[in-house]
Parts: C-alpha cells; structure tokens; sequence
C-alpha cells in the first residue's frame, strides 16, 4: 500500500481527519504545552480525604480533650495565683505551661507533646501501602506525574490538616484565657506562642515523616499501625520512655551517695534521654513557653549552689531561642533523615510488590 | 527476532503505515549508549530520532530486556505496534507481560535494549509517555470511598485537564464503558467487573493515543466482554488507536486483536496474525470435524462409515465420535482440506453417508499457543489457563 492512498491517515496521532473529533485537536494541542507540577493535585486531594475521615474527626476529639483537662486545671491555678503574681510577665503562657500541683502530665504542653505525634502516624501509617492495598498505586503512577509527587503531596496534606488542627486547639486555649479568664498576652507571649506552634508542627513532622517511612517499607497498612503505635508508646509517652532511659541510665552511670555521683548520673540519663526526639521537643517547648528556664541541662555542682542565690532571671525570646537552637536543630534533621529515607525506598521500589 | 512487519492477511485500516519504511531508520547515526551496548551482546539497533522525519511508532522496542537478579524477566524483546492495530500479548502467569508493560509505561526500568512509546523513551521522557498512554492496571483499583465519577475527576485533574473540558468527557467516556448509571455510586459497591470498566474508562480519559490494558476482560461477563471488544475495535479503527492488551484468556483475545504476540519465559516465540501463527504451530494435518446421524434408521454401522470417509483420496485417519451422536473427525493431509469436504459432501449426496455437518476445524489459539510451548520445550508448568 503506497502512502499515497491514504495520505492524511498517516499522520499519527490524528489518522482520521473525518472520524477524529474536536476532542482529538484539544487533547493534541493540550499536550504540547508544558505539564505543572503534579504534587498539588495530590497534596488536595489527600487533605479533602483526611478533612472527611473517621479518623480526623477522632483525633480531634483526643486532641481537644487533651487540651481540655489540663486547661481547667490551669484555669484554676491562674485564679489563685493572679493576685500574687500580678504584674508578673507570662501569665497568660500559664494557660500552657501550669497544671495541678505534682501531676506534670496535666499540662497543655505536655499534652500537647503526647497527643501530637499520634497525629502526625495517624496521617501516614498507611499513605503508601494504603494506596498498594487498594490497587491504586500503579493506576495513580501512570499518570504524569513524577513518583515523588505522591509521596511529597501526601506529606504536604497530612502536615497541613495537622497545623490546622494545632491552630485551632491554639486558639480555643487562647480563647478561653481571654473571654474567661480575662487575661491579655502581652506582644513577647503572642510571639512565644507563635513560636511554640512551629515548634510543635515540626515536631509533628518528623512522626509524619516516620509514619511515612513506615507505609512505605512496611507492606501491611495494619502492621505500620501497630509499629507506629509501638513507638509512639515508649518514645513519646513520658512514662515509658523514662522507664526506660532509667534502667539504662543505671547500668551505665550507677548513682552513689555523694552529690557529684548524683549530678553525673542525672546528667547521664540526661544525654540518654536526648536521643529520644520527646525530650527534645518538651525541653524546647518548656523553654520556649517559659521565660524564667534559663537552662536545659543538668548544671554542675558549683551551677547549682550559684543558681540557688540568683534571682532567676527572665530570658527574652532571642535568648530562649538560642538555649533550644540545637533542639530545633535536632529535630529537623531527625525529620529530614526521615523523610529521605521514606523518599529514597519509594523512588527503588517496584511498583509491583 | 524482527516483528517489523503488518499483518499481510489482515485488513487495511486507516492509519495504518507500513513501519518498515525507510524514512524512520536513521541509518549510521547511532548514540554511544547504544554502540556499548552492542559490545556486551546481541545488536541492537539504535533508537530513531525523533527529529528523523515521519510520525513515531506508538510503540517500538528492540532488545529490551529485563532481569531480576537472576531471573530473566523479559528477554530481548523486540516488538512494534503501529496506529489503528490492536495487538495481543499472550502468556501465561509470570510470562514477562506485566513486566513489559511496566517498561514501556517507565514504571520500571529496562536492563538493556530501548523503547520508545509516541517516540519517547519511557525512561528518560516518562511524563510525555504518560500523557500520551491510557494505561488499565492487571487488578485495578480505585479509591473505595470516592464515587467512580470522582475518582475519574481525580485522573482528570492529574492529567491537568480543565474542567470544562473534563466534565463532559468524563460523561463520555462513563457512556462508552457502559457506566454512566453508576458512576455517582461509591466505588466500594462495585464488582470486579465494574472496577475494569471504570479502569477502562480511566484509561481513556486522557484521549490516549496508546491504550495499554493489563488483563483488560478478565473480570467481566461473556456479554460485557463483547461490548468491550467492540468498543476497543472502534476506538483503533475509528481514532487509530494502537492497543497493546495482555491476556491469557486466548480465546477472548482471538476475536479482537490483528496481531498477537505469544509470550513465554520472557520471551516472544512468535508473532503474527491467528492464522499464520496456525500455519507456523498449528497441526500439519487438516481436519474436518463430520457429524453423522447413527439413529436406528442409519445407513451403516460407525466401522462402515469410517471406512467410508478413509476411502476418500489425502485423507490419513479417522476417528470415530466415542459416543452416539459425536462427530467424527478425518484428518487429512495439509492443504486438502477443502477437497476432502468436497468430496464428504459428495458422498453425502449420493446418499452413502448420513450427513448432518460437515466443519473444517480452526485450530484456536489455545491450540496454537500449547503447541508452540511444546515446540520450544516450554510447556513445563502444565497447561494454559483457558
């Protein structure tokens, strides 16, 4: 058959001029303009799909009443003490940092600290193998878009809907101190505030990014659950994680009698207590929230009995800043290891399992 | 092995181009990549240009192959699909077709050889690959809270398509599936068989000028399965579209496609049109399935009759149907088919035979695909899954 015959039928991708419709033009003239990125489309359609879930709404639920309780207690406490402490800076970060006497875990910021990461594996446990479990995967990969689209879109949607829900828990706090309680934060607690917020979005981050890893490498959405959870309980959950550092502690620094025994081994348990991000984020969020910590570490001996004839000075916002500087510091590259990590397995992986 | 060629037998269709023209081979214009690769085996030949005039083949690999580790998944595939054809993959479980498939989309990448797709290169290029490929998963899924209407939306707007121009294509696209009255339902109501439908219509949603479908009827009923048959006939001769679709329901795939491709341990024993795959694997006798009435009134006993019908000039053996009423087959030597049918038919009207049908038997494509198993001592693992 010679070209001849059939000349307009040769040319791809339109070989039918009289059986092609205007569909064919547009999706032709469509395909030569440059594609946008890709990662909006799905970061949008993740963030309608965590907005609508059961699961969000739960969340909520937990996270309200975690800032719940504590805030009636701190309500109480700010009562009694206003008229001693009026005139004294920070009264309205109290809302966050003070709850019942000896109960330490009833405090917003604690907490906050607790039910946060829960949040951020909750978002992510299953975002990938989520998606291999439904068959969607290959589907969704065969579009055009890039591999990392996915996974970056995904990340973006579950840190998004997470600000949002600390935002809010934010204001409802801040809400309640200023209708109820009437106090007013001054310019120095707005911004403290401000800058506990991010904090704790970038806390939340890194247990996104380590929800991701896990959906990623682990095959079974319900097993990352279970991992995720696991690791939550004794890293995140004060009690365990302390058991734990304790019982080491005691192994590698066994206290004595003598003060300087008892400030090393503190200090020991200290640097082991580090390695876990928990403690770094609730050393950062104390210092951040409060203005009269002036130190993260355990003090020397000589520190110590010097503190103690001190009046305890207040830190202004850049010095509290520089104090947590290595913390925040810390957690960003914990949660950048994390996310490259969950990243790097997703681009080698096959998309068959 | 070169596929470089259309089906001699088969219909001329619009916009179907011989691609053995010389326009698109660039002739000694080779890239580096490729000249190493030629070092380490077999040659391969190079990529053409895009720039080398004429439109791309929607589809064109040479030497591609694929390994895991030690297992060879795809063996030095060379393969061309030109517009307006459909062209089956055939193989059982694990044959390499997934794994092919996956390459020419650029979900996975070769270990040697290259394709091009639209006359880009999956590897390097796999956006304006996707842009251009409706691609139909082996088990697709959706999302199961979403409607099939939204979930289409969602593949609408990753292909960036404006709604304007979504909306009413994606009803299209739903009535042409067959969809359009459940299409606002969740998609977790769905059977199987609506979940490839709906693929089908997601597949199509980007107005693809390469359809690949993984499996593409598996699922759906022997009715649904015409439909979708035809709808896919339609769209390659109409829009002249190239389909690639794999399966291992050969006779499904037997009706519809101008090419197939027999796919075995990764590679492809053979390509051509169903009856000159029959001629390559087929039987070397001809055979004639007869059937005759044997009642109380019959003209003679089974043992008169076979005798009868071997009498007839080429014709090597007959076998008698085993119960009353099977038709009895004659085997006769190649390319007398037809003479011995005439001559049956002879017979009959003499009044010599109780005739009541006479049948050459086409050999099916799950004959022809057994067989050549057997002929390249491939059919270890039992039989095709039919």
């Amino acid at each position: 058959m010679s070209d001849a015959m059939v000349p307009a039928a040769t040319e791809p991708p339109v070989p039918a001029p009289a059986a092609a419709p205007a569909p064919q033009a547009a999706s032709a003239a469509r395909r030569a303009e440059p594609l946008g990125p890709g990662w909006p489309t799905i970061a949008a359609k993740e963030f309608a799909d965590h907005v609508l879930s059961a699961r969000f709404y739960v969340l909520l639920v937990i996270l309200g009443v975690a800032a719940l309780i504590p805030l009636y207690f701190a309500a109480d406490q700010i009562r009694s003490a206003a008229s001693q402490v009026s005139g004294a800076s920070a009264v309205f970060l109290f809302l966050f940092t003070v709850g019942p006497p000896n109960i330490s875990l009833l405090r917003v910021d604690q907490f906050v600290g607790i039910a946060a990461p829960l949040l951020g594996v909750a978002f992510a446990f299953d975002a990938i193998n989520g998606e291999r479990h439904e068959g969607t995967l290959p589907r969704l990969l065969s579009q055009p878009i890039h591999r990392d689209d996915v996974i970056n879109g995904k990340f973006v949607a579950g840190l998004a809907v997470i600000a949002i829900v600390l935002a809010a828990v934010i204001g409802i706090i801040s809400g309640f101190g200023l209708l109820r309680l009437g106090i007013v934060p001054a310019s120095g607690e707005v911004v403290r505030i401000v800058g506990w917020y991010l904090l704790t979005v970038l806390y939340v981050a890194l247990w996104l990014a380590f929800g991701m890893l896990l959906s990623v490498v682990i095959q079974r959405a319900a097993t990352s659950a279970l991992i995720g959870l696991g690791v939550w309980l004794f890293v995140a959950v004060p009690i365990f994680g302390q058991l734990i550092v304790s019982i080491v502690g005691s192994f590698v620094a066994p206290g004595g009698s003598s003060a300087t025994d008892i400030l090393s081994a503190a200090s020991a348990q200290q640097f082991l207590l580090r390695l876990l991000p928990s403690t770094l984020y609730s050393e950062a969020s104390i210092v951040l929230l409060d203005p009269s910590v002036t130190s993260v570490s355990t003090p020397t001996l000589g520190q110590y009995i010097q503190a103690q004839q001190q009046v305890p000075p207040l830190l202004s916002l850049d010095q509290s800043l520089l104090l947590v500087w290595p913390h925040i510091v810390a957690l960003l590259a914990l949660t950048v290891l994390c996310f490259a990590l969950a990243y790097i397995a997703f681009m080698r992986q096959e998309v068959r399992a | 092995m070169t596929v470089r060629r259309r089906p001699p037998g088969g219909p001329p269709r619009l916009g179907a181009r011989d691609p053995g023209t010389a326009q698109r081979r660039p002739g000694p214009a080779r890239r580096e990549a490729v000249t190493r690769k030629h070092e380490r085996g077999s040659l391969i030949p190079p990529p053409p240009d895009l720039g080398s005039g004429g439109a791309p083949l929607p589809i064109s690999t040479r030497g591609l192959t694929k390994r895991y580790g030690e297992l060879v998944a795809v063996d030095s595939l060379d393969l061309d699909v030109v517009p307006g054809e459909i062209f089956g993959l055939l193989g059982q479980n694990g044959a390499g077709k997934t794994t092919t498939i996956l390459m020419l989309l650029g979900l996975t990448e070769p270990t040697r050889g290259w394709a091009r797709v639209a006359g880009f290169d999956p590897t390097r290029q796999p956006l304006e690959v996707k842009r251009r490929v409706g691609y139909l998963p082996d088990a697709v899924g959706f999302y199961g809270a979403m409607t099939g209407r939204a979930n289409l939306r969602y593949t609408a707007r990753l292909n960036r398509l404006a709604r304007a121009e979504s909306e009413p294509r994606i009803n299209e696209v739903l009535e042409q599936v067959g969809m359009a009255n459940r299409a606002d339902d969740r998609v977790e109501t769905y059977s199987r068989g609506m979940l490839q439908r709906l693929g089908i219509a997601d597949a199509l949603l980007k107005d693809p000028t390469v359809l690949i479908l993984d499996e593409p009827t598996t699922a759906i009923d022997p009715i649904g399965v015409v439909e979708i048959l035809e709808l896919l006939r339609r769209l390659a001769t109409e829009r002249g579209l190239a389909i690639l679709l794999s399966s291992h329901l050969l006779s499904q795939v037997q009706s519809v496609c101008d090419r197939v491709g027999i796919f075995a341990a990764g590679r492809l024993i053979g390509v051509g049109t169903v009856p000159e795959l029959a001629t390559r694997f087929g039987e070397s006798d001809d055979v004639i399935e007869v059937g005759l009435d044997l009642g109380p009134d019959s003209l003679g006993d089974p043992s008169k009759l076979t005798a009868a019908l071997g009498r007839i000039a080429g014709v090597t053996k007959v076998v008698a149907g085993e119960r009353v009423g099977d038709p009895f087959l004659v085997r006769a030597e190649s390319g007398t088919g037809p003479r011995v049918r005439a001559a049956i038919l002879a017979l009959a009207a003499k009044g010599r035979l109780p005739l009541t049908s006479v049948r050459e038997v086409v050999p099916s494509l799950d004959d022809i695909y057994r067989r050549a198993l057997e002929q390249r001592g491939l059919a270890s693992h039992g039989q095709v899954a039919a």
